[in-house]
């Protein structure tokens, strides 16, 4: 009995990668390699300031004398640093003023996505700042968004344009010497967006970019910068697929945060990178330093995340509570199929009083894949009647699949109270049959039961990214019944 | 006939359970099973339901004059069968109001029929609410999830009036139910009775029987149906046990 309930779990969720298919864009690159010269090279193409190649080549001998970590539960072949390709833009590199001037295969690429940047902008008044390779080929939406003094470009655009507040505030919240991929990102990231809201504005659209990783051999190393001034609010959606390919490709981006007195920002991300094929082979290596400060009194910040793909995820998004009465949340909803393995959750760093933060991690493993989830959750001396709530979900589907949990919590503060709930569960057959007895296919059946299971998170979502996102972990979960 | 089960053998992990049954239903027809604990009630059910795991070694089941045993689950539900469970299953985080308009829409899919929108869905809930008197506070929450065990057997009977089964099977829908919701799902049971459809009520007590008038009561008894009557068997099993069907079929063999 138990055999042929897997047999289905297996066969839906032995799909193939849905989104995989490879954009022809012509493409201008600087041969692999890593070395001062490269990024001295990377930085004069990008028409940088002195202080950027400073920054990079700091970070650089910096991050010569780091070792790539290995606490977390994954299992990777070791990256060849010198056979990336650290800089690739597209050729046809210039501004647009409308989509009709774009390379017609990109739009082709996002229309297959089903995120056309046509229908964003008409739609559903989405700002787009898509990035192919490493460079910013369109953003859309700018008049809206200066009329209210926000500012939201391409990272380059923000080094050309605004470099006073780069050198303000880039590496504040992710210092070069904080791990390794951070480190290595600082000396060679191409682009990323940057976002800055103005003292007591409400950005009135979601602010959105959808990475796509599209040369062969090419790192992507994003840098994200977003700054809520005092009483300023933003939504952030970040999402991103790759077309398939069979080699591995690094991937190790920053987002920094940085919250101001009574400012909120939420930040949103579905990610579908190509998780690598049925056999385990190919796919990303994501490896992604989050975090946020709230700096300011009652500031907040919340991280959702819908994790759907790379072949491997090491990715902990963190709240930094120094202002007082600062919130911050962490809603994750992650899924591994086939051979993906996935270390994800988050740390929540107390440090102001009167300082909240819910974590709730939704883990759906799948196949012979393996789910950790991560946290952390300090509370400093200072942090009086600090309070934190975590809970965290595994759902197993199939028994060769595995779940594992390691919350680490460190309070230095008796008046603070921190709780923490984990469960496991299976979706059982007695379930499945139910529904089947009711029409419902075992692959629609799994869709309702994971969907139900992430609803909590799925919910934090804006709508048009839920919608989206629960297609997303429908169809990685996929693979059709016969 | 609508239903026509012929010397059907059923076993589980090798241990023989249903030992060459045969029952025919036809369109219209009320039936009920009555027997003892263990005897293959419930398993007679699933395996017209199609459930896995259950291996059929000898005989056959004609639905509407054709094999089902190739057919799987869900098939077979989309054909017109339905299972009121006798023990149904909690999903949690799924919504009634999602779950089943997931049911009609993948059913009405397979007969090449549109799907509901959410309008129309809804307005046939609200309509089959009422047959049942089911709160709108039971369908907004997650199937059988925290539900009692009355709150459970109502919701089977609400599946029911909203999917139309041709061929419906109600595995002790009436044990748990108080004496208001008895008279409430047996009535439901009743205004869904066509000509078309028919029922097999699976049950333990001859109360069920005085709201729905079967048209044959069966015994089923260690795998085998070895008495069959009218609506009198039942008030003879209630009064003198089955303690004599026992002895009548040792007499026999
Ligand atoms: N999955 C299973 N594995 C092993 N034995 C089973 C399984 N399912 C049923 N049985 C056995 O088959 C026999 C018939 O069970 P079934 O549930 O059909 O009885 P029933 O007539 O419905 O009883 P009740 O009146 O108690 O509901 C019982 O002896 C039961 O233990
Ligand atoms: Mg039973």
């Amino acid at each position: 009995m138990a055999k042929d309930k897997d047999k289905i779990i297996d066969k839906v969720t032995g799909d193939d990668y849905k989104y995989g298919f490879y954009t022809d864009i012509e493409t201008e690159t600087i041969p692999p390699g890593l070395n001062e010269d490269i990024i001295r090279l990377i930085s004069k193409k990008k028409n940088e300031p002195e202080f950027l190649l400073e920054f990079r080549l700091k970070a650089y001998r910096h991050f010569l004398k780091l070792q790539e970590p290995k606490w977390a539960h994954l299992k990777y072949p070791p990256v060849n640093l010198q056979d990336i390709i650290y800089y690739a833009a597209p050729k046809k590199q210039k501004e647009f003023d409308s989509l009709d001037e774009v390379d017609p295969e990109l739009l082709d690429t996002f229309n297959k996505l089903g995120i056309s940047l046509e229908e964003q902008k008409q739609l559903s008044g989405v700002a787009v700042d898509a990035i192919v390779d490493s460079v910013s080929v369109k953003t859309t939406f700018q008049d809206t968004l200066s009329k209210h003094g926000i500012i939201f470009c391409s990272f380059s655009e923000a080094v050309q344009n605004h470099p006073d507040l780069i050198k303000k505030y880039m590496a504040k919240v992710v210092p070069y010497t904080d791990n390794y991929y951070a480190a290595l990102n600082s000396a060679v990231f191409t682009d990323g967006s940057f976002c800055y809201i103005p003292k007591g504005v409400r950005c009135p659209i979601e602010l959105s970019t959808y990475f796509r990783i599209n040369a062969a051999k090419t790192g992507q190393f994003e840098r994200t910068l977003i700054i809520a001034d005092e009483g300023s609010y933003v939504s952030y959606l970040e999402g991103c697929t790759a077309p398939q390919r069979d080699e591995n490709q690094l991937h190790a981006a920053i987002v920094e945060i940085i919250v101001m007195n009574d400012a909120e920002v939420k930040y949103s991300t579905v990610q579908n990178w190509y998780p690598g094929n049925k056999k385990g082979k190919g796919g990303i290596y994501n490896f992604v330093t989050k975090r946020a400060l709230c700096k300011g009194k009652n500031s907040k910040v919340s991280w959702t995340q819908v994790e759907t793909g790379s072949a491997v995820t090491w990715k902990y998004p963190a709240c930094v509570l120094k202002g007082d009465n600062s919130v911050g949340e962490f809603y994750s909803v992650a899924v591994t199929n086939n051979y993906q393995q996935a270390d994800t959750g988050t740390k929540m760093i107390h440090i102001g009083k009167n300082t909240k933060s819910t974590i709730i991690s939704k883990g759906i493993s799948a196949g012979k894949s393996n789910n950790s989830y991560r946290g952390l959750v300090k509370v400093a001396k200072k942090a009086e009647n600090s309070r934190n709530y975590s809970q965290c979900d595994s759902l197993l589907l199939g028994d060769k699949c595995g779940a594992h949990t390691f919350p680490h919590i460190n309070t230095n503060n008796k008046s603070s109270i921190v709780e923490h709930e984990a469960t496991t569960s299976k979706i059982s057959e007695e379930q499945l049959f139910y529904c089947n007895q009711r029409g419902i296919s075992t692959e629609s059946a799994i869709g309702l039961i994971v969907n139900g299971y992430a609803k909590e998170v799925l919910n934090k979502l804006p709508m048009e990214f839920a919608v989206e996102a629960q297609k997303l972990l429908q169809i990685t979960l996929e693979g059709s019944v016969g | 006939m609508l239903l026509n089960i012929r010397n059907l053998h059923v076993s589980i992990e090798g241990k023989e359970i249903i030992k060459g049954l045969d029952l025919s239903v036809n369109n219209g027809e009320v039936h009920a099973i009555m027997g003892p604990n263990g005897t293959g009630k419930s398993t007679l059910a699933a395996v017209v339901a199609g459930k896995e795991g259950y291996e059929i070694t000898e005989g056959e089941i004609l639905y509407k004059g054709k094999d089902i045993t190739d057919l799987s689950p869900e098939e077979r539900a989309c054909e017109g069968i339905f299972l009121g469970f006798q023990y149904p299953v909690e999903i949690p985080g799924v919504s009634i109001t999602n779950f089943m308009r997931t049911a009609i829409n993948e059913q009405r899919e397979y007969k090449g029929l549109k799907s509901l929108t959410a309008s129309e869905f809804l307005a046939k809930m609200e309509d089959k609410k009422k047959l049942v008197e089911i709160q709108s506070k039971l369908t907004n929450r997650s199937v059988n999830s925290g539900f009692s065990g009355g709150e459970k057997k109502k919701n089977e009977i609400f599946q029911m009036a909203l999917l139309e089964p041709t061929m419906a099977i109600l595995d002790e829908t009436d044990s748990g139910l108080d004496i208001d919701a008895l008279r409430i799902v047996a009535n439901g049971i009743n205004k869904l009775r066509t000509e078309e459809n028919a029922t097999i009520v699976i049950t333990h007590y001859q109360r069920l029987l005085d709201y729905i008038i079967p048209d044959f009561v069966h015994v089923l008894f260690e795998g085998k149906i070895v008495k069959s009557g009218g609506k009198n068997l039942a008030l003879e099993l209630e009064e003198k046990g089955y303690e004599w069907i026992k002895e009548e079929v040792e007499r026999m063999s």
